[in-house]
């Protein structure tokens, strides 16, 4: 048994959890520019892709019909994982971001980030007191 | 990408929020700057923000939009409103007609965005507080 089996979902729920808090702060910086369009990540599906025995999301190829088309081929979904927010309320110059709701996530996925190191820190202990034999 | 790149971003944030604080601090410093000349009175000046867009060229190579984006000042443009034109023959800077002139600078306006500055600012250095107490959990972790 692998120390990675070990610790269950808990690492890369602790990844997630960092990544979306940095999509959060991206947001939340980006809260008076114009045109920016709020993003979050999809937990549920993140943590989904995570388990043991999910099948890798589709990938979407584009279909070369004549010999002048580029190559999208190379052409990487950066955002996976990742759409964009439904505004409440859009103002005038484009922006969705609602700094209020943004805060809120914010604070939510940092406890939730503290949770999944709290379970980490508990599995590392087993592991410790299984070794040790005590 | 690691909670670490939240210092970058909302650092990038709490500087575009103090140029902006800046430009507030000028325009109401020059609010009551009278001259006797329509042309060379101060103009209101405003921060345009943007957050970086790829080109078409990136977005080919695979380098498309990033989930996360900091934010740049790419610019700070004068306004175009009219400067406003006051008679006041005895003033001693007054042109030949006897009028001043005096900046296009909305006071009141000023105040609501110092505000909005303010506390987008806030927001920027909380993320950084709360984002600094995880990473040193994390470094506690299995102690």
């Amino acid at each position: 048994m692998s120390v990675d089996r070990a610790l269950g979902i808990h690492d890369d729920a602790l990844i997630a959890r960092a990544r979306r808090a940095t999509i959060l702060a991206s947001n939340l910086a980006n809260a008076d520019t114009p045109n920016y369009k709020a993003r979050d990540l999809d937990f549920k599906a993140a943590l989904r892709d995570a388990m043991p025995g999910a099948t890798a999301p589709a990938r979407v190829r584009m279909l070369r019909t004549h010999v002048g088309h580029l190559d999208a081929a190379s052409v990487r979904p950066r955002l996976d994982g990742v759409s964009y927010r439904t505004p409440h309320q859009a103002s005038l110059d484009g922006n969705t971001v609602d700094a209020d709701v943004e805060r809120g996530e914010f604070t939510k996925n940092a406890l939730a980030y503290m949770v999944s190191l709290r379970f980490l820190g508990g599995k590392f202990k087993s592991i410790a007191s299984a070794i040790k034999g005590e | 990408m690691s909670l670490l790149s939240v210092f970058d971003v909302a650092g990038s944030g709490m500087s575009a929020q103090t140029i902006r604080l800046n430009v507030i601090a000028s325009n109401l410093a020059n609010a009551d700057a009278v001259t006797g000349d329509g042309g060379r009175v101060y103009r209101a000046r405003h921060p345009v923000f943007a957050s970086e867009t790829p080109s078409f060229m990136e977005v080919l190579d695979g380098l498309g939009e990033q989930p996360v984006a900091e934010v740049r000042v790419v610019g700070i443009l004068e306004s175009d409103a009219p400067p406003l034109r006051q008679y006041q023959p005895n003033h001693p800077l007054a042109d030949e007609e006897g009028y001043v002139y005096r900046p296009n600078v909305n006071p009141i306006e000023e105040m609501a965005n110092m505000i909005s500055a303010s506390r987008s600012y806030q927001n920027n250095v909380e993320l950084m507080n709360t984002s600094k107490q995880l990473l040193l959990r994390t470094l506690a972790l299995g102690q």
